[in-house]
């Protein structure tokens, strides 16, 4: 109820609902007291359409007791259950409660599949059937989104299909990235790399060392100035997967490919996250998921 | 019909024009104008509710009870008998509530396969129409669940506590030792009735060889036991106790059944100018000259109704449609000598105006009837063609909505899709999927994709294009999904889109 700001709605609905009972209860007084008038032939004597009567057919006396019955199932439920105003009912029952009792029960019934798993490898499970249909939903269900049902990414999700590994590529890796979660944090260079001219020319340098179409004249000004990036990217601008610093070298564009996107990411930097999957997965889900993960860039299996 | 109706007062449901008013006080006069507001001696004031009167019917034997019973045969034999056909390795016909499969003999159909069941359900509304049409509650009088356990009960009912007279006697005297015996073997007889009829319903849902082991070994789940409880109970107060009243106060096709009849309806009708002046007669005597009808005033008729009426009051709402009160005048006509058929299926214009058989017959084929029957068969034929030319797996398209397409490597165009392949049969499957829409387009991976038996997978592809193929924008596209062997194919329509 913390939609309401103050408890006047509560007291409200709460008096409602127990005088529409109330009134539900009297209107069941007032009916058994009532009579109707009747015919000898059984009509009330009301007419329509001419010649339409309107006879009496009583409805029999037990049926008075279903009435009563949903009263009294009313206000028994209305105190075991939430439902009058912001009371909570005798039996605390909440949503939380069923849907966490729900994926205890959930957890619990598929609990034997994953043991089945705690044993093996992720090796040797990326290359069981059953354990890859399993890694294959969940990761259809809970990576699909950012990193596409191909697993192959988009521009700013990482395609897991590949070599390229931001983080590192081992299944020890692979499951703290999925526990864990990563931010990858590029800072602003502009000012370190120099004048604009000289970014431009660094830009050139870092398109020249995957052989992407450049101009060699800037590519060779702009070497001296890669220093700056080689902090994190090293002098040979392979990366430094400790620091989630990406390969250079290998043609693979994450944030575009070209000089224009070479120059914006120098110029404004990126931080790019991969939430944390620790709360949402459980020990046996992540083992299935990384041993997917690797397989999808380490299949050995013929085709 | 006028909406005109207070829950507990309903207008006469039939409106049957009668030449003699005063003996059929439910009917409804068309030429007798409005009727005053009853006159101060005639009216009295009555309860809204009325004390249940319980009905005691007479057992009774003819023609309409041997179909009564053809039908009980013919209900109970598929309800009790269907969940022990076996069917391959499996009960041939099983809904697996939890693995969402419904397996019906050859048949494996997903929650998508709903519409069949809607089209059963239109197909059953459309039938009740023209039945009743043609024949009034023919549903009501020999297949309804209701009347079919409330005939078993009252056949049970008949073992053990006698027939009408024996059982209202018995009612009204003191509880002695044969009394309680009785009514102790008669509940015995129906709960055992009852919860196997429970046992059988739970018997479609979890395969019954299993539900079989698990009551003997008393490790039902929670949800069996509600449910064979539940039936079982439903049944046992449904056909041992309420009876008449579900039909009269409970049951909605009783009542929206009434807008289907009209004059050339077949109902149970009362030959009353034949059967008029009523009274007792010596069976030697001449009822001409003793100025009587053919109605020996039995009251046979009144004590065989399941639902306690005077059939020959006129059509009632209560009416069941059963035909218990013309077989058994008929067996009293035989033993008087007279023609059978003072009590009979026939139509309200054929009593009017004393059609021939022939004459009524020909009534049959009316707008209303024909209608029905048109519609009845069109969707009939439209579901069994749908039946025939179903292909024995489903496929259904998403684009992945994360990334609308991404450029790789070349300057090509990826979009990314998944295919949900359903295997509608219980053999493995394997499938070839192809791409069409846009010159050279290239689909991953390009091995088939295999698929369990009656299960379903997403399987993810990657449809690439050249860059310089197609406009910036949204193209149609279609997969086609073949098994493997050629034998059926699925095309399923989807865009390709271009970024600018």
């Amino acid at each position: 109820m913390s939609d309401f700001t103050s408890g006047f709605w509560s007291i409200f609905i709460a008096s409602v609902t127990i005088l529409s009972i109330l009134a539900c209860g009297l209107l069941l007084w007032f009916s058994g007291k009532a009579k109707a008038m009747t015919a000898h032939d059984n009509t009330t004597g009301h007419v329509w359409d001419g010649d339409l009567r309107e006879m009496n057919n009583p409805l029999p006396r037990w049926w008075v007791w279903l009435f009563v019955i949903t009263i009294v199932f009313a206000l028994v439920y209305l105190a075991l259950y939430p439902g009058l105003g912001s009371s909570a009912g005798q039996l605390g029952w909440t949503q939380i409660n069923e849907y966490q009792k729900e994926v205890d029960k959930g957890n619990a019934a598929v609990a034997p599949l994953y043991a089945k798993f705690a044993a093996m490898s992720p090796e040797d499970m990326s290359r069981d059937p059953q354990a890859k249909a399993i890694g294959e939903r969940l990761f259809m269900n809970n990576c699909s989104q950012c990193h596409g049902s191909d697993a192959r990414g988009s521009k700013g999700f990482p395609n897991l299909t590949d070599s390229d590994w931001l983080h590192g590529g081992t299944p020890e890796k692979i499951t703290e990235t999925l526990v864990q979660g990563r931010l990858g944090q590029m800072p602003p260079m502009a000012a370190a790399v120099g004048t604009a001219d000289d970014v431009k020319n660094v830009a050139n340098y870092v398109l020249s060392l995957s052989n992407s179409p450049h101009d060699s004249v800037r590519a060779n000004l702009g070497k001296s100035k890669f220093t700056a990036c080689a902090a994190c990217h090293g002098i040979d601008g392979k990366g430094n997967q400790a620091l989630g610093a990406p390969n250079l070298t290998d043609d693979i564009w994450l944030h575009g490919y070209g000089e224009t996107a070479v120059i914006a990411m120098v110029n404004n930097g990126k931080v790019n996250q991969m939430p944390a999957q620790a709360g949402k997965l459980t020990e046996g889900q992540i083992k299935v998921l990384t041993s997917y993960v690797w397989g999808l860039s380490n299949t050995t299996t013929t085709k | 019909m006028s909406g005109v109706c207070l829950t507990q007062r309903q207008q006469s449901e039939f409106p049957i024009s009668t030449r003699q008013p005063t003996v059929i006080p439910i009917a409804l006069s068309l030429d007798r104008g409005p009727i005053k507001p009853p006159p101060g001696a005639d009216a009295e004031m009555v309860s809204l509710y009325e004390a249940h009167k319980k009905v005691y019917p007479r057992s009774v034997s003819g023609v309409f009870s041997n179909w009564r019973w053809g039908m009980v045969f013919l209900t109970q034999l598929v309800f009790y008998g269907l969940p022990w056909v076996e069917w391959g390795q499996r009960q041939a016909v099983l809904f697996d509530l939890e693995a969402r499969r419904f397996y019906i003999f050859g048949l494996v159909l997903y929650p998508q396969d709903f519409i069949y069941l809607t089209g059963l359900l239109v197909i059953s509304a459309l039938a009740l129409f023209l039945f009743t049409a043609v024949a009034g509650r023919l549903w009501c009088g020999y297949t309804c669940p209701q009347t079919v356990y409330t005939e078993i009960f009252l056949w049970l009912e008949k073992r053990t506590e006698g027939d009408r007279t024996a059982r209202m006697r018995r009612d009204a005297g003191p509880l002695g030792w044969d009394k309680f015996t009785r009514k102790t073997a008669k509940h015995v007889l129906w709960l055992a009735v009852a919860l196997w009829t429970g046992f059988t319903f739970v018997g479609y849902f979890t395969p019954i060889h299993t539900l079989g082991r698990e009551v003997a070994q008393l490790n039902m789940g929670s949800w069996e036991v509600f449910w064979t409880f539940f039936y079982g109970f439903a049944t046992y107060g449904n056909a041992g106790f309420l009876r008449e009243q579900v039909c009269k106060h409970m049951c909605p096709y009783a009542r929206f059944q009434s807008a289907m009849f009209d004059k050339d309806t077949l109902i149970v009708t009362y030959d009353e100018a034949r059967g008029e002046p009523r009274g007792a007669r010596s069976r030697k005597s001449d009822p001409r000259s003793l100025s009587l009808g053919d109605c020996v005033n039995c009251s046979l008729c009144v004590q065989v109704c399941p639902t306690g009426i005077d059939i020959r009051n006129g059509l009632q709402y209560e009416c069941i449609g059963c035909g218990a009160c013309a077989d058994v005048c008929d067996t009293v006509m035989d033993k008087m000598g007279y023609a059978p058929g003072l009590v009979k299926y026939s139509t309200q214009n054929a009593v009017d105006q004393n059609w021939t058989k022939a004459q009524t017959l020909r009534h049959v084929l009316r707008p209303r009837v024909l209608i029905y029957t048109a519609l009845l068969g069109a969707v009939v034929v439209a579901m069994l063609l749908s039946l025939a030319t179903r292909t024995p797996f489903k496929v259904d398209v998403m684009r992945d909505r994360g990334a609308f397409a991404r450029v790789v490597s070349g300057g090509k165009i990826e979009n990314v899709y998944r295919l949900q392949i359903m295997n509608a049969t219980e053999s493995i499957q394997y499938f070839r999927i192809s791409v069409s829409g846009l010159p050279g387009l290239i689909l991953e991976p390009v091995e088939n994709v295999l698929i369990e038996s009656t299960q379903s997978r997403w399987v993810a592809v990657t449809v690439r294009s050249a860059y310089d193929v197609a406009a910036s924008g949204s193209h149609p596209i279609e997969f086609q999904v073949t098994l493997q062997d050629g034998s059926a194919q699925v095309a399923e329509k989807s865009v390709f889109i271009v970024p600018r």
